[in-house]
C-alpha cells in the first residue's frame, strides 16, 4: 500500500503549504506548577487509590517479604507468580519458608504458562518505578526480567512501591527518568484494579484484568 | 455501507417516543456532567491545561505530514510494521492479509471508533474470523447485534434489567440476575477464555508519539492490555490525526481526555506501546501493526477552516452536553460518531448528500465548544457545512446535495424584497392584510408549526405605526 502512503503524504503536505499553520508555543506551566510537599504525596497516593479500591500495606526494607507472607498466608492466596531474576525477586525467595503460599517463578516465555497463568495462579508481585501524586498512579516499566502479564492476569496483583519514589505528575517522571531517550517495550501507569461503569453507569471492579491492587510501600 | 441517507428526523421521533430510552440517557448524561464539573472545579488549571492540550494538537496538525513520516520512522525501529490505507477497504485489506499470513480464527478487539468507521467486524465475520469486542460496552452491544451509542459508553442506552436478559438468552449457563456484578462477572468468564485462545489483538490508539515509537492507548478495564499483550499478533488502528509530536504532549492529553470523559482523574490503565517483544522478554506479541488511515481526514485537512475538526481526542464530553443528543441518544444518527462532533466529522468523511441532516441537528447552543477540551469550534464549522449542504463548490463533498429549489426562490424573493423599498412597502402591507390567510401547511412553513403555533401578522406594519407617530419615512 506505500500508493496510498505517497499520495496522502503529499495530499498532506501539499494542502498544509498552501494554508500553512503556525505552530503554537505549548506552555507546560500549568502541569509543571502541580507539586505536593514531600510529606504529602504518599497520603495524597494513597486517598486517590483507595477511592478506587486499591489497598495498601505498610512495610520497610527488612521486612516487606514477611509483611507479605503474611497478607497472603492470611488472604488465603494459594500461590504467587514473581520474577526470579529481580532484585526483588530474590530477596523474596530468601526464607520464603512457604506456609501456605506456594511460590511460582515466571521463568518461561507466555506460551508455555498461558494455562497456568490464566486458571491457577492467584497473584503476581511487580516492583514499580514510583508512584505519581497527582493522579494516584503506579509506575510500572515491565522488562525481560519481570513481565508485562505478571501485572495483568493474576487476579491479585501485588505492586511494591518505595516511599522515596513519589511524584508529582506523569510530565515530571518521564522528564527525570528520560524516558524520551529509551522507551521500553511497554510502560503503564496503573492506578487501581480492573474496572468498568458499562453496566447502567454501576462500579464494578475486577472485568478483565486484577481484581485486587494491593501496593505495599516500603519505607527505606 | 448501504447508499440509502440515514432519516435523523424519523429516528429522533423513534427515540423521543422510548420513554425507557429517554430515561436511560437522561440519568447517565446527568451523571456524566456533574462528575466532569468536579474535576474542572479550578477554572484557572482548566483553562491552563485546556489552551495546553489545544496547542498540542494544534502544533501536531502544524507538522502532520513530517510528524507521520517521523512516527513511521521511529515505529519501524522499534519493529512494529506500519501500513497506510487511503480508504476504509484498504484498511480492511490490510487487515486480512495479516489475518490470513497467520492463519487467524479468532480475533479480540478493544474499543476503537476507526474500527467502527471501516465495519471491521462485519469484513471480519463475512470472511469466517471470529471477532470478538473485549470493552464490556462493546461487548454488550456486539451480543446484542446493534452499535455503539456512544463512543465512550456503548452501551448506555440499555439498563441492568435489559443487559440481564440479554446475557440470559446469549451467554450459556447465565443465570437471570440483574445485578452489574454478577454480569461483569459472567463476561470476565467468557472474555478471559477468547483472550486465552486469540490469535490476533486489535486495538485502537488514542495518541501515536512521532518522537519515540510509541502507540498511547488509556482505558478502565484492563481488556486493552490483554489485546495487545496476550495475543501473538497485535494490530492498531489509528486515523492519521492522532499523532503527536513529543512524549511530553502526552500528559496534557491524559489530563484532559478522562476527566472531559467520566469524570476519572485519569483511567485505571495508561499503555505506553514501544514494540513487540524483544529477544530475551517472556511475553507480549511477536508482531506489532501500525495501520495509518486516512478515509477523507487528508480532505477536512486541506481546508483551513474545517483542519480544526481533526483536533478531536474523542472524550465524548460534547455529546454529553449536546441538548440534542442528550435527548435522542446515539442510536438516531445512524453513524460511527454522533452527537456535535459526529455532525462535524461524518458529513465531511461520508459526504453531505447522506449526511447532510447532521449538522442541521443543532440549537447552536455552544454547549459543546464550552465543554470542548481542545477547544474546536464545533458550532462554527457546523455553519459552514449548513452552508455547503445547499450551496455546491465548497470543500466537502457532494456540497449542495441539500439544496432545495423552493428554499432558493424563498430566499432570493426575501433578498429582492429587501433590496427595493417598493418591493418592501408593497410586500409588508401585502402580508399585513393577507398573510394570516395563508395556510400552515405551505412549504417551510409547516415545518415550523408543526411544533409552534403560526405567528399573526399585526394589522398595521412598523412603518405605518411609526409615520402615525409622526416620525417620517426616509
Ligand atoms: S469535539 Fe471536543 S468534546 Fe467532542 S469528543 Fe472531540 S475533543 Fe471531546
Amino acid at each position: 500500500m506505500s500508493d496510498a502512503r505517497t499520495s496522502i503524504l503529499s495530499k498532506l503536505r501539499t494542502t498544509r503549504d498552501a494554508h500553512p499553520l503556525t505552530p503554537p508555543v505549548s506552555d507546560y506551566a500549568p502541569i509543571e506548577a502541580k507539586q505536593w510537599p514531600n510529606e504529602e504525596r504518599l497520603p495524597r497516593i494513597r486517598r486517590l487509590m483507595e477511592a478506587v479500591h486499591t489497598e495498601f500495606l505498610d512495610a520497610t526494607e527488612a521486612d516487606w517479604p514477611a509483611v507479605l507472607r503474611d497478607f497472603l498466608a492470611r488472604e488465603g492466596v494459594g500461590s504467587l507468580l514473581y520474577a526470579p531474576e529481580t532484585d526483588a525477586g530474590k530477596r523474596l525467595v530468601e526464607g520464603w519458608n512457604a506456609g501456605s503460599t506456594t511460590l511460582i517463578p515466571y521463568d518461561r516465555p507466555l506460551e508455555s504458562l498461558k494455562p497456568q497463568l490464566f486458571d491457577s495462579i492467584d497473584a503476581g508481585l511487580t516492583t514499580t518505578r514510583g508512584a505519581i501524586a497527582e493522579t494516584g498512579s503506579l509506575i510500572l516499566w515491565p522488562t525481560a526480567e519481570e513481565p508485562r502479564t505478571l501485572s495483568l492476569v493474576p487476579h491479585i496483583h501485588i505492586a511494591l512501591l518505595r516511599a522515596d519514589a513519589l511524584y508529582d505528575t506523569f510530565l515530571q517522571v518521564m522528564r527525570e527518568q528520560e524516558w524520551a531517550q529509551a522507551m521500553p517495550t511497554n510502560v503503564l501507569l496503573v492506578s487501581g484494579p480492573s474496572k468498568t461503569a458499562d453496566i447502567e453507569q454501576t462500579l464494578a471492579y475486577g472485568v478483565h484484568g486484577p481484581k485486587r491492587l494491593i501496593v505495599l510501600v516500603v519505607q527505606p | 455501507m448501504d447508499g440509502n441517507a440515514p432519516d435523523f428526523a424519523a429516528a429522533s421521533l423513534a427515540a423521543l417516543a422510548d420513554p425507557q430510552l429517554r430515561g436511560n440517557f437522561r440519568r447517565a448524561m446527568d451523571g456524566l456532567m456533574s462528575k466532569r464539573a468536579v474535576q474542572f472545579a479550578d477554572a484557572g488549571e482548566w483553562h491552563g491545561v485546556r489552551a495546553l492540550a489545544a496547542s498540542v494538537r494544534l502544533r501536531a496538525l502544524s507538522k502532520l505530514p513530517e510528524l507521520l513520516e517521523k512516527l513511521e520512522e521511529t515505529c519501524t525501529r522499534n519493529g512494529i510494521t506500519v501500513h497506510w490505507a487511503a480508504t476504509t477497504d484498504e484498511a480492511n485489506a490490510i487487515a486480512l492479509d495479516i489475518l490470513h499470513r497467520v492463519e487467524a480464527k479468532l480475533v479480540v478487539k478493544g474499543k476503537s471508533m476507526v474500527t467502527e468507521e471501516m465495519h471491521l467486524n462485519a469484513v471480519l465475520e463475512k470472511d469466517g474470523i471470529e471477532v470478538l469486542e473485549s470493552d464490556l460496552g462493546e461487548y454488550i452491544v456486539q451480543l446484542d447485534g446493534t452499535m455503539p451509542s456512544h463512543i465512550i459508553m456503548p452501551a448506555i442506552h440499555l439498563n441492568t434489567k435489559q443487559i440481564a436478559h440479554l446475557f440470559k438468552r446469549k451467554i450459556k449457563d447465565a443465570e437471570s440476575r440483574e445485578d452489574a456484578a454478577y454480569l461483569t462477572d459472567l463476561a470476565r468468564r467468557v472474555l478471559r477464555a477468547k483472550f486465552q485462545a486469540a490469535d490476533v489483538g486489535m486495538s485502537g490508539v488514542n495518541a501515536a508519539v512521532a518522537e519515540t515509537g510509541t502507540l498511547c492507548l488509556i482505558e478502565n478495564e484492563g481488556n486493552g492490555r490483554m489485546c495487545t499483550t496476550v495475543p501473538p499478533v497485535h494490530i492498531a488502528f489509528m486515523g492519521l490525526e492522532k499523532v503527536v509530536e513529543k512524549l511530553e504532549d502526552v500528559p496534557p492529553v491524559i489530563s484532559l481526555l478522562p476527566r472531559s470523559a467520566t469524570g476519572q482523574p485519569i483511567t485505571t490503565y495508561v499503555n505506553m506501546i514501544s514494540g513487540p517483544r524483544k529477544p530475551g522478554e517472556q511475553d507480549g506479541p511477536r508482531e506489532v501493526h501500525l495501520v495509518i488511515l486516512d478515509n477523507g481526514r487528508s480532505g477536512i485537512y486541506a481546508d483551513p477552516e474545517l483542519r480544526d475538526t481533526l483536533r478531536c481526542i474523542r472524550c465524548g464530553a460534547c455529546m454529553n452536553h449536546c441538548p440534542v443528543y442528550t435527548k435522542v441518544g446515539g442510536h438516531a444518527y445512524e453513524a460511527p460518531y454522533p452527537g456535535p462532533i459526529g455532525k462535524i466529522l461524518v458529513p465531511q468523511i461520508e459526504g453531505l448528500a447522506k449526511r447532510g441532516a447532521m449538522p442541521h441537528a443543532c440549537t447552536m447552543c455552544n454547549a459543546c465548544v464550552e465543554i470542548c477540551p481542545v477547544k474546536i469550534p464545533i458550532v462554527e464549522i457546523m455553519g459552514r457545512l449548513r452552508v455547503e449542504a445547499v450551496m455546491p463548490g465548497g470543500a466537502v463533498k457532494d456540497g449542495g446535495a441539500q439544496a432545495s429549489r423552493t428554499e432558493a426562490m424563498v430566499w432570493s424573493g426575501w433578498a429582492a424584497m429587501n433590496a427595493s423599498p417598493t418591493a418592501y412597502r408593497f410586500a409588508t402591507a401585502a402580508m399585513s392584510k393577507l398573510g394570516n390567510a395563508a395556510p400552515s401547511s405551505l412549504p417551510m412553513l409547516k415545518e415550523w408549526t408543526n411544533v409552534r403555533t403560526k405567528p399573526r401578522f399585526a394589522s398595521r406594519t412598523l412603518h405605518d405605526l411609526a409615520r402615525a407617530k409622526g416620525i417620517p419615512d426616509v
